[in-house]
């Protein structure tokens, strides 16, 4: 907490004589990034989401270096749980590849967006997405296993159907697809934002998936983390080859956030995920607001 | 093998299992350079108090201030402490690159010409970004 607190009056302190030793910073991030990997967990969103609005916001770091970070952080994520999903079958390739390819394409342009824009103008509109992602949050609805009466033409001409084993339910799940061509415009433009602020992306990947694509729950789920693996490396090169991957913000935060979701993958049994869930929009509301006011210059 | 296995395609459990060791190594390589790194044992380019008067800059700013290269220049500094920490980082952004030509060829050996077109466009996509053609690097 000690951490937090000194976190929070980051960018007042760093600007005096007596601010804090720089090594604080990294613990701090650590510490930060792993609360931010178990409320992930328990949350069901990523890191990303959480990591740039939060460091972005109370950190010293400059905007760019916490989107290179959050991306990075998403990624490693991705890339991380990507090799069991594959192999369970809860991730599918054929469905994630025309995904993927068009949220990469359109992830590269957000990212060169993100880094020619005035650092206010890509700060308030962080605000602004993340309080869109809270509404988002509070009103999605899921559906377990959507009906999907037919496939579409290009889902048909793809073959975007398979079947998975779900160990839950103790069945072989049958599925399908449809509004394919719905479904690759709102990647492009998940993408664009994935690149532009740094976020990752599971946040919109599974809605699309499931809601308007039709794929159930489990597999818009294991699927989205293998697009976010493709679409974040994208958009991480074009801040990887600009200079602005810090390894002292990177790597702690990588590490930070691996052990904590290790952490709230085993309080997931005996904490109530709705009660984090609640925390979590209450704590991307406050990232939001800050991130909005400090783009619009009114608090600094 | 188990029947969960014969109902997932060859290039699926091949690209998880090129992933899988991808990954590991980065994450292998990242931690053993940042321990190097933040311990002390391998001297930065950048002093860390340099650093800390320059990361609240914006990105082009940093670079000049801390004279930084972008692009593969960082490559000449890989023993230097901080920059030996973007080989790990690079070796995880490369990896989906690596696995998606490795699942190119099990495309097209089972017939699927659509998938092996969109991987190869993908393989496209990923080279010309690290290469850093597309305005990361200035």
């Amino acid at each position: 907490m000690t951490l937090l607190a000194l976190a929070w009056s980051a960018p007042a302190a760093a600007a005096d004589a007596g601010a804090p030793a720089w090594w604080l910073w990294p613990l701090a991030l650590f510490a930060v990034s792993f609360a931010i990997g178990i409320v992930g967990v328990l949350a069901g969103v990523g890191g990303g989401v959480l990591f740039v609005p939060i460091v972005g916001g109370f950190f010293p770091f400059h905007l760019d270096f916490v989107r290179a970070a959050g991306l990075l952080l998403a990624l490693s994520g991705a890339l991380s749980a990507a090799p069991a999903l594959l192999r369970s079958g809860m991730a599918s390739m054929r469905l994630a590849m025309p995904l993927a390819l068009v949220g990469s394409i359109s992830s590269i342009a957000g990212a060169m967006l993100g880094l020619a824009l005035p650092t206010q103008t890509v700060q308030s509109a962080l605000g602004v997405t993340i309080l869109a992602i809270v509404l988002l949050m509070w009103r999605a609805k899921k559906s377990g296993y959507p009906e999907v009466p037919a496939p579409d033409a290009l889902a048909a001409a793809l073959r975007l159907h398979g079947v998975f084993y779900d160990p839950a339910a103790a069945r072989d799940v049958h599925w399908r697809v449809h509004r394919t061509p719905l479904g690759l415009v709102a990647f492009a433009g998940i993408g664009l934002l994935a690149g532009l602020f740094g976020l990752g992306a599971g946040w919109a990947n599974v809605p699309v998936l499931n809601l308007l694509m039709g794929a159930p729950l489990k597999l818009a789920v294991g699927t989205s983390g293998f697009v976010l693996s493709v679409v974040d490396t994208s958009a991480a090169w074009v801040y990887f080859n600009r200079g602005a991957v810090l390894p002292l913000l990177v790597a702690p935060s990588i590490v930070g956030v691996m052990l904590g979701a290790k952490i709230g993958a085993r309080l997931l049994r005996v904490v109530r995920a709705s009660t984090v869930r609640r925390i979590v929009i209450w704590l991307l509301l406050a990232a939001g607001a800050r991130a909005l006011l400090k783009g619009l210059g009114i608090w600094n | 093998m188990s029947p969960q296995d014969e109902r997932i395609p060859p290039e699926q459990l091949v690209y998880a299992r090129w992933l899988d060791w991808g990954t590991r190594a980065g994450l292998a390589l990242l931690a053993a350079s940042f321990a190097l790194y933040a311990l002390g044992l391998a001297a930065p380019q950048v002093p860390f108090e340099q650093l800390a008067r320059a990361w609240s800059l914006p990105v082009d700013q940093y670079r000049a201030a801390v004279g930084a290269p972008a692009g593969w220049g960082w490559l000449t500094l890989a023993l230097r402490g901080d920059y030996m920490n973007l080989v790990g980082i690079a070796l995880l952004a490369l990896t989906s690159l690596v696995c998606t030509l490795r699942a190119l060829p099990l495309f097209l050996a089972r017939g699927e010409r659509a998938l092996a077109l969109i991987a190869g466009l993908q393989a496209t996509v990923l080279a010309v970004a690290a290469a850093g053609v597309l305005g990361g690097a200035h």
